[in-house]
């Protein structure tokens, strides 16, 4: 299996709060990578690394390398914008754009490509939607507002949204944390369908929910990686003391 | 038993009740009724206004009637008839020049203020430029008297002359005071208020949205663009703020557009009128009946165009919210 991302000791802060802690690690192209941990332990960090949205934050920094099929993304001639649209987010809160409506919202990231042509921008809205599992329960519906749909649905219209533009990453940011469980369901039973063709890295609180989607499992613990490993040797053999009382459920 | 509760049953049991009562009422019904009457005043203040308005011209409506509102002559020395149609111009012109100036530069410090400035920093000219907004409106009058024409006519009107004067409206005399001064004053009135409120309205915007865009892929202008459609319901109600704001306004536009009643100015530096304007230098020479009530007949057309921009601007917030809130579009 080939490498998606290298990443090499990098390590990130917030003013002078040190939140992540000399992380090296490899993630498989095409696979599942789950990220787990306890509240506080540099998971959405981590994650916020991998497409530059860490330097977002005021006082926010990252050093380090993080090798995107083999490039440093933290290079000095390398664009933040230009590598956010090879990696895709879907955000911890279902986050659609209510002042557009549901079609608007999956192109919007083609657009901004400069994409102006309907046709394209007609099949890809379809085909996004179709592989987010939304386009029965919208096709009938695409110019009402995107915040018009339930919770489930919108997560949904988020992932399609990151998918439009066809990336080749998709991180996720426990994206299931504020949905029912049928929904959470749904998006899970997505994520394996995802995995065929994308790259998906979840943060997730919900540890079944690891075990459920991830081929991968990584543990983190106050800003550094414990355990990094098949998740099913994770969970049935772990290694490491910590990520024993972690799974199960001594601390969290 | 006490013996209170012995001899005077029937009182205690009145007293408890009461009391019971007495708690009930004292609570959410008198705050209720209070409400109820400070916010049915406002219909009352408004009755009212409107009654004194169309009493007081009364006379003016019955002698010209809806001529006032098309009439272009206001002669009360020699044949007494008065028109309004050039002040009404004059006032909707000045606003319009108003708000294509001052309404970019708000959305300019607004945005400048909640995306692109330091928080710190952000906060310091936020204050000033809420200072700005408590400056009494005589004072930017007496700045354009002073400051403002002087600057205008010998450092920019010459140079907007020679590029564009071959366009009508920048050819012609230029005197300082006039349309387009009158236009810039209002502008830089408005613009502390309008800026203030569309920094407020940016900062409610939520971060996820910002985050959502950044992380599609898109440039920071391309995020900002997000920013002001997802406030735009309020962006184009502080845009009528403004706009009230400036068909209102009567000190500074008075001290200032040259107070010529004319239909149409012959260029941007001719001097024109407004309708708050007149009323302001004319009420007190007004000398007879018909005069006053013609002035008056002027204050109430003032009232009904700012009724009209403001229930314009509610039926676009509210189509707006209409179609965030779910419905379909169209």
């Amino acid at each position: 299996m080939a490498v998606k991302f290298d990443i090499q000791n990098l390590n990130a802060w917030f003013g002078s709060m040190h939140v992540l802690k000399n992380i090296n690690m490899k993630i498989e192209e095409n696979a599942v990578t789950a990220i787990i941990g306890p509240s506080g332990s540099g998971k959405t960090t981590f994650l916020r690394c991998l497409n530059r949205m860490h330097e977002i934050t005021p006082g926010a920094r990252v050093s380090g390398k993080v090798l995107f099929n083999g490039i440093n993304i933290y290079d000095d001639g390398v664009d933040p914008v230009m590598i956010r649209r090879k990696i895709g987010m879907v955000f911890q809160k279902p986050n659609p754009f209510p002042m557009m409506s549901i079609y608007d919202n999956v192109a919007v990231g083609l657009k901004l490509n400069g994409i102006r042509d309907k046709k394209i921008l007609d099949a890809a809205v379809r085909r996004s939607l179709e592989l987010a599992n939304l386009w029965d329960e919208v096709k009938g519906a695409l110019n009402k507002s995107g915040a018009s749909l339930s919770g489930g649905q919108q997560q949904r219209l988020c992932i399609a949204r990151a998918l439009a533009v066809e990336p080749e990453v998709l991180l996720m940011d426990e994206p299931t944390s504020a949905l029912d469980p049928i929904a959470a369901a749904k998006i899970e039973a997505l994520i394996r369908k995802l995995a065929k063709n994308y790259t998906v890295v979840i943060v997730t609180h919900n540890m079944q929910q690891a075990a459920r989607v991830s081929d991968y499992t990584a543990f983190f613990y106050l800003g550094e990686l414990i355990e990094y490993g098949p998740t099913k040797q994770i969970f049935e053999n772990p290694k490491h003391e910590l990520t024993k009382r972690y799974i199960t459920g001594e601390f969290g | 038993m006490k013996i209170s509760q012995k001899v005077f049953p029937f009182f205690c049991n009145l007293n408890i009740k009461f009391i019971l009562q007495l708690n009930h009422f004292k609570g959410d019904d008198i705050f209720k009724l209070v409400s109820a009457l400070v916010a049915s005043s406002i219909f009352l203040l408004l009755g009212l206004m409107v009654y004194e308005l169309v009493k007081g011209s009364w006379l003016s409506i019955q002698t010209f009637g809806l001529n006032f509102i098309v009439g272009t002559k206001w002669d009360p020395a020699v044949s007494k008839v008065f028109g309004a149609l050039p002040l009404i111009l004059g006032t909707l012109v000045t606003s319009a020049i108003a708000l294509l100036i001052g309404i970019p530069i708000s959305l300019g410090v607004g945005l400048a203020l909640s995306e692109y400035m330091p928080k710190k920093f952000g906060l310091a000219v936020s204050f000033l430029v809420e200072l700005l907004a408590a400056v009494p409106s005589v004072i930017y009058g007496l700045w354009g008297i002073f400051v403002l024409i002087p600057f205008l006519r010998n450092h920019v009107y010459p140079y907007l002359q020679t590029a564009f004067g071959f366009i009508p409206i920048f050819s012609g005399p230029i005197y300082g005071g006039g349309v387009l001064t009158g236009g810039i004053v209002l502008a830089i009135m408005i613009i502390p208020t309008v800026s203030a409120v569309m920094r407020d309205l940016f900062l409610t915007v939520p971060n996820s949205q910002r985050e959502a865009m950044i992380a599609l892929g898109a440039t920071k202008w391309e995020t900002t663009k997000t920013v002001i459609s997802y406030a735009r319901s309020g962006v184009i109600g502080a845009i009528i703020l403004g706009l009230a704001r400036a068909v209102g306004e009567t000190m500074a536009i008075t001290m200032v557009i040259g107070n010529k009643f004319q239909v149409w100015p012959s260029s941007l530096f001719d001097a024109w009128y407004t309708m708050a304007a007149i009323i302001a230098n004319e009420l007190l020479e007004a000398t007879y009946d018909l005069y006053i009530s013609a002035l008056i007949n002027v204050g109430l057309v003032l009232l009904f165009v700012a009724l009209i921009i403001n229930i314009l601007a509610r039926l676009i917030v509210w189509r707006t919210l209409r179609f965030t809130r779910g419905i379909a579009r169209e």
